[in-house]
């Protein structure tokens, strides 16, 4: 198929990117969402029609995290092109208008596409007091998320914070912080949690609705099962240590030099659901276990209270306590050492059963004493 | 006399609100305003304060790194501890691209819009634009193709009509100065830095786990495993992979944005006259190269500069800093008359402006989310300036050279740093020597390593139970955007006090009570305005500071009722 004017396709003709990294492109994006490589050409031949999709992106309680991870989204010489199939006409940290030339960019956009654009929202919206928390050109952050998401095609809401409050809404804060979930119901709503987010989730949520018309599916809790429908534990590099009982018991001991389990040191990985391991960050680079520190399991809900403190050793971890069981041990083993590879049949049974698993994990109640819970002390009972 | 409203101020991180009152053609007075409040300081009491950094490194995802470790170094200032010189050189390294990359992205990306007409480079020729660069520069990415398919992608994305984040800029403003092609090469490597710096932070990927917000810190050291002999710890190859990137990092400081900034300012050089702001300048330095809590150890020196006098070179105590709410949504305890010291800091939000929606603030009492910070009563300046100046008064040779290397080819002296231009130039330079001490840090690493020190961490205050019953600390860094600090009170294991007073406090601190402006409000004062609709100047201004408002929040104050209030932008 000929790609149409101003299509990615044609980009990619005037950029003289090679048709061969395209497609690995789009291989990847396959691998990520866990869809058989078959998929792949077929994510080729929607990307090679797509038009560039309005975007508008907007921040609140926010400290940017997300939007910088935007800018390391990763695959090379395709990157930038990603970029170019959204038309970004609102974000703040980007744009070159300011004051209302700035505003005109966003009611343009909401007025021109309507139901056709694609609302990113980064940072919480406080609701206390009128929302004077958050306000941006004199109006509260919150009338601008009722009104931007409120027409929008759908919402992606990146990062802890407008997913579920975040940091802002950690005990102690005082601004009454809440999602974009909160602020929307009933609107369709992608969230994309992590602190910051993994661009690369974000790449392949709009990827998927490029290639397929509809957005990933997703659990009870609005997260792509692709990205949020497995153990970080069952897929991390280190999990053979944490069967052998073999543990970091100090930094820079022989166990941490080793590339030993931290689950001792505080490890959150057995209670967090998150593609880290095998997306990584940064071109693939590394994640925080690869490089020798504990998971915070900061894509969790309310990881601040329920997480932390974050060197105190969980005293449940699957694999001990709760239902894993030894096929999907082995399952997740195979994960971890092929990467990105994944097996269609038996990856979407083990994502239904990780999906159950997930929300049973984030039914504890939330709450803790008020202003934090206490310092760890590692009170809590040995495990292993 | 008019009134004029910017808001949202874009091109920062945060949210930032901007009044000025101007009258023929040039800017008489200001007043800015930082709007959104999360409340950290309060989320932080009751906790491990070994979790703080955690917490605290979302303050900023711009600079990230740079707010977990202050944290780290307050606990560990609190709890009488000294990390070990892999780990001290681990986070020089660490911080030392932050500063590497950031300005980079600061540059291209959020400043060089105000300086660039992105419309303009649409009509360069190519070849021109390509002798241009090869006349400034030896990168190698300079040919007439390379030029053209620029041209040609700026093109095609225009004749989409979607302009996406370029969509109503001030395009076409007299303000902008540079040629057609000067536009074009500035376009060209707005788009190169954006592939470069997504490269070269790689490096705290490498060193962190990811960025942003790098996952291995821990209050006594880091949490990295080094062994050379463990393939799944820092090992040499590991090394190496950072030492590449580093030299990418170099190259492109040295061969595209330094001589793209001393090119760019060729064309603005009436902006080393405005936009001079207080003249006190404060850096707390940094870059430990021996005892990490000796200042003298560090690479950018301490000191004070009062008055732009350079002759003088004052110390930094930090029990002569205090924070002020009198024109804060803030209330103390005691009454907002006397400033606190951050270890008596109290964050009780206080909203005193108008309910929302509102067209204009209120600007006779308190304004400002932001605190107004002081230094024994004076205002302060912070950021790359104020460092590249106090090194250059205290004699240090490295930066003296680079400094005066850069007037020279300016064809200016000493007092054109006091400027707007003179922020953008010492950012640059101080990216350039920064980016040359990482090769010499990471070697400092490897010839540790070769004697056979392992250690990244001193465990020894890991379990709480070996902590005072009462304990306070501080944490002092020099942050890309300036001086920051973090100030931990500790009793019984849990915070009970966590103060941060961050560099856009110190620069965008409202009025004080003595009714002083801060850094922004002062710079902003004279500065010329050819069309007071689309007010570019005040944006070159603003931006020269680099603004992070979300630890920062806040300034502002005007006169009630008084003439047209106008919003734009
Ligand atoms: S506890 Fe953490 S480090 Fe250990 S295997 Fe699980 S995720 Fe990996």
């Amino acid at each position: 198929m000929e790609p149409g004017e101003g299509t990615l396709g044609r980009l990619l003709v005037a950029h003289h990117v090679s048709r061969r990294a395209f497609l690995r492109f789009c291989s990847a994006m396959a691998a990520a969402l866990a869809l058989p490589p078959m998929y792949a050409p077929r994510i080729a031949r929607a990307l090679d029609v797509a038009q560039r999709v309005p975007v508008i992106w907007l921040e609140g309680q926010d400290c940017a995290g997300n939007t910088e991870g935007f800018l390391r989204a990763s695959h090379p010489t395709v990157a930038d092109l990603v970029l170019e199939i959204l038309s970004v006409d609102y974000h703040e940290t980007l744009m070159a208008p300011a004051g209302t030339a700035a505003e005109r960019s966003r009611s343009d956009t909401v007025g021109a596409f309507p139901g056709a654009y694609i609302a990113v929202v980064e940072g919480g919206i406080p609701v206390a007091e009128g929302g004077v928390y958050c306000a941006i050109g004199g109006r509260s952050f919150r009338s601008i998320v009722e009104e931007v998401c409120g027409g929008a095609l759908a919402t992606i809401a990146v990062g802890t914070c407008a997913y579920d409050g975040g940091l802002p809404g950690a005990n102690g804060g005082p601004t009454e912080a809440v999602g974009v979930s909160a602020i929307v119901p009933g609107k369709t709503i992608i969230n994309l949690p992590g602190c910051p987010m993994n661009v690369q989730n974000l790449t392949a949520t709009i990827v998927h609705y490029l290639t397929f018309g509809t957005f990933p599916a997703v659990d009870s809790r609005g997260r792509p099962t692709f990205a949020y429908g497995q153990l970080l534990h069952d897929q991390c590099e280190r999990r053979a240590h944490f069967d052998a009982g073999e543990y970091v018991l100090g930094w820079g001991d022989e166990g941490h030099r080793k590339g030993w389990c931290l689950y001792k040191m505080g490890c959150k990985g057995p209670e967090t659901f998150a593609n880290c391991p095998t997306v990584r960050f940064n071109d693939r680079t590394s994640w925080p276990v690869k490089a020798g520190h504990g998971c915070v399991g900061c894509t969790m809900p309310r990881f601040w209270d329920q997480m932390s403190p974050f060197y105190r050793r969980l005293s449940n971890p699957p694999g001990f306590a709760v239902d894993v069981t030894a096929d999907e041990v082995g399952l997740a083993f195979v994960g971890a050492v092929t990467g990105l590879t994944v097996i269609h049949g038996a990856a979407s049974y083990a994502r239904a059963r990780r999906a159950r698993a997930s929300d049973e994990a984030i039914s504890r109640p939330a709450g803790g004493p008020a202003g934090g819970p206490p310092p760890s002390g590692d009170g809590r009972p040995e495990v292993a | 006399m008019t009134r004029l409203v910017i808001d949202p101020i874009t091109r920062i991180e945060g949210h930032l609100r901007i009044e000025v009152e101007a009258s023929n053609g040039a800017v008489t007075d200001a007043w800015s305003a930082g709007t959104m409040f999360r409340g950290l300081e309060l989320v932080l009491r009751g906790r491990d304060p070994r979790d703080a950094w955690v917490f605290a490194q979302r303050a900023c995802g711009v600079c990230t790194t740079v707010h977990a470790l202050a944290s780290v170094r307050a606990v560990e200032n609190a709890l009488e501890l000294t990390i070990p010189a892999n780990a001290r050189i681990i986070r020089n390294l660490i911080a030392g691209i932050q500063f590497v990359q950031d300005h980079v992205i600061h540059f291209y990306h959020l400043h060089a819009l105000d300086w660039v007409d992105v419309v303009s480079a649409l009509s360069a020729d190519p070849a021109k634009t390509a002798d241009l660069a090869e006349s400034i520069s030896p990168y190698p990415d300079s040919s007439v193709s390379y030029f053209r398919a620029v041209r040609d992608r700026l093109e095609a994305f225009t004749a989409t009509g979607q302009l996406g984040p370029f969509a109503n800029g001030y395009w076409g403003h007299p303000a902008y100065r540079l040629t057609p092609e000067a536009n074009l090469l500035a376009v060209a490597h707005y788009l190169a830095a954006l592939e470069w710096q997504r490269n070269v932070i790689r490096i705290q990927a490498l060193l962190g786990g990811k960025n942003p917000h790098p996952q291995t810190y821990v209050v006594g050291g880091m949490a990295i495993g080094i062994d050379p002999n463990s393939p799944t710890a820092l090992t040499m190859r590991r090394l190496s992979e950072v030492a590449q990137l580093i030299d990418e990092a170099r190259t492109f400081v040295d061969q595209v944005y330094l001589p793209d900034v001393m090119a760019v300012a060729g064309f603005y050089k009436d902006w080393a006259g405005i936009g001079a702001g207080i003249g006190n300048y404060m850096s707390y330095g940094d870059f430990p190269l021996g005892d990490p809590t000796d200042p003298r150890t560090f690479y950018l020196p301490r000191g004070i500069v009062m008055g732009r006098d350079l002759g003088a070179v004052l110390p930094v105590d930090h029990a002569k800093v205090a924070e002020s709410v009198a024109h804060s949504w803030y209330a103390y305890s005691d009454g907002d008359a006397t400033p606190h010291h951050p270890w008596k800091g109290e964050t009780q939000p206080a909203y005193a402006g108008p309910p929302l929606p509102y067209e204009s603030l209120e600007w006779h009492d308190k304004y400002s989310w932001l605190k107004a910070p002081r230094y024994d009563g004076q205002p302060m300046e912070v950021g790359p300036l104020a460092r590249m100046l106090v090194a250059y008064a205290s004699g240090h040779p490295e930066v003296r050279e680079a400094v005066d290397d850069a007037l020279r080819a300016l064809g200016v002296g000493p007092e054109a740093l006091f400027s707007t231009l003179g922020r953008v130039a010492a950012r640059a330079i101080e990216t350039s020597l920064i980016a040359a001490r990482l090769e010499e840090w990471l070697c400092d690493l490897e010839a540790n390593l070769r004697t056979g020190d392992l250690a990244v961490a001193d465990a020894s205050r890991w379990d709480p139970s070996t902590w005072p019953a009462h304990a306070e600390g501080f944490g002092m860094v020099e942050a890309p955007r300036g001086s920051l600090g973090h100030w931990v009170v500790i009793d019984d294991q849990a915070i009970t006090n966590y103060q941060l007073v961050v560099p856009s406090t110190w620069n965008g601190s409202p009025r004080d009570a003595a009714g002083r402006r801060g850094a922004w409000e002062e710079a902003l004062v004279g500065t010329p305005l050819a069309d007071p609709q689309r007010p570019v100047e005040i944006l070159r201004t603003i931006h020269s500071f680099d603004p992070c408002l979300a630890c920062a929040v806040h300034v502002y104050d005007p006169l009630r009722g008084t003439s047209t209030t106008v919003t734009v932008g």
